[in-house]
């Protein structure tokens, strides 16, 4: 399968994601330059996290009129799937293919370390690897993932199961204590609708193999792969 | 024509930074300060001469990228 990597004007971790599929996955990953207007032969799209236009005016808020990002649209209509992490979040919600948008981290800091979600969505091309209810631990590294929307929005996301990732204890618990952003309801990531597009938070691509000591961020690559394979398997691959 | 634009967040929606600041005027014995509201601040200059046409393109580019009206809301001067 061919990841597509977008690479923007302050992307940071493309390299990381482009190692996870390569080295990891065994599969092939293209970085793609935000100028860009097409994704032919792609199977999947990686937004990064970064620091995408310096984050200049908000996060994202340029990134997504990058001309890359009408192609990623067109994409994600036609059912592909499509991963933001981090920045790559930031930028989806601006863009409009997830709803909400992201608030300072109410402690007013960077925050960068080690912290545990619960997979309350297993059923997911991103989460079929894992268990309802699984923890894992991931680490963030964020000023600005505060996720807020409005109450409507936020009722639909839990109705329709959209929300993927919760912030939580080690031990599965999701308290006010384990939230470290004051992000909404514990909100570490979620889906769009129709299921093929998330944004998280925290950076599976930096804890996806063992000599690193964590690898619990692999599960979402290869249940990515997993979904790719079991599409490609039918004609006119579009359910994911 | 100078337009001159103000953002801040929405009522209702926690500013963490205008919290830390209304703390630390607190702080240093400016008691009377309260609900300190943190926002952006934007100057530009318009080609246009007409004050409907100006006030229309001011408020399409706060909509479409100057501000996230999810959280935020916004407010403009027209000067010429």
């Amino acid at each position: 399968m061919n990841f597509g990597v977008i690479v923007f004007p302050g992307s940071n971790c493309d390299h990381d994601c482009i190692h996870v599929i390569s080295s990891v996955l065994g599969q092939k990953a293209t970085p793609v330059w935000h100028k860009e207007t097409s994704l032919t032969g792609l199977d999947a799209i990686i937004l990064p996290g970064g620091f995408s236009y310096g984050d200049y005016l908000r996060t994202g808020a340029i990134a997504r009129f990058s001309p890359v990002m009408g192609a990623v649209k067109t994409f994600a209509s036609e059912g592909g799937m499509v991963l933001g992490i981090c920045n790559g979040f930031q930028i989806l919600l601006e863009a409009g293919l997830l709803p909400g948008a992201m608030l300072r981290n109410k402690s007013l800091s960077f925050i960068c370390k080690d912290v545990h979600i619960k997979v309350e969505n297993a059923a997911t091309p991103f989460t079929g690897h894992c268990e309802s209810g699984q923890v894992l631990k991931i680490p963030i590294a964020h000023a600005d993932g505060n996720y807020y929307t409005d109450p409507v929005t936020l009722a639909a996301l839990q109705a329709n199961a959209q929300i993927i990732f919760r912030y939580c204890r080690p031990d599965g618990k999701v308290t006010p204590e384990a939230n470290p952003n004051g992000s909404l309801d514990n909100i570490a990531g979620i889906r769009n609708a129709e299921g093929n597009v998330l944004g998280l938070m925290p950076h599976p691509e930096r804890c996806a193999e063992n000599v690193l000591g964590n690898d619990d961020g692999r599960v979402i690559f290869l249940s990515m792969l997993d979904a790719l394979k079991k599409a490609s398997l039918q004609p006119k691959a579009v359910e994911v | 024509m100078k337009a001159k634009i103000h953002i801040t967040l929405k009522s209702g929606i926690l500013d963490p930074q205008g919290k830390a600041i209304e703390h630390a005027l607190e702080t240093l014995g400016f008691k009377n300060a309260s609900n300190v509201r943190m926002g952006k601040y934007l100057e530009l200059d318009l080609r246009e001469t007409t004050q409907d046409r100006a006030e229309a393109e001011v408020k399409a580019m706060c909509e479409k990228l100057l501000a996230n009206t999810i959280i935020e809301e916004y407010r403009y001067e027209l000067n010429t």
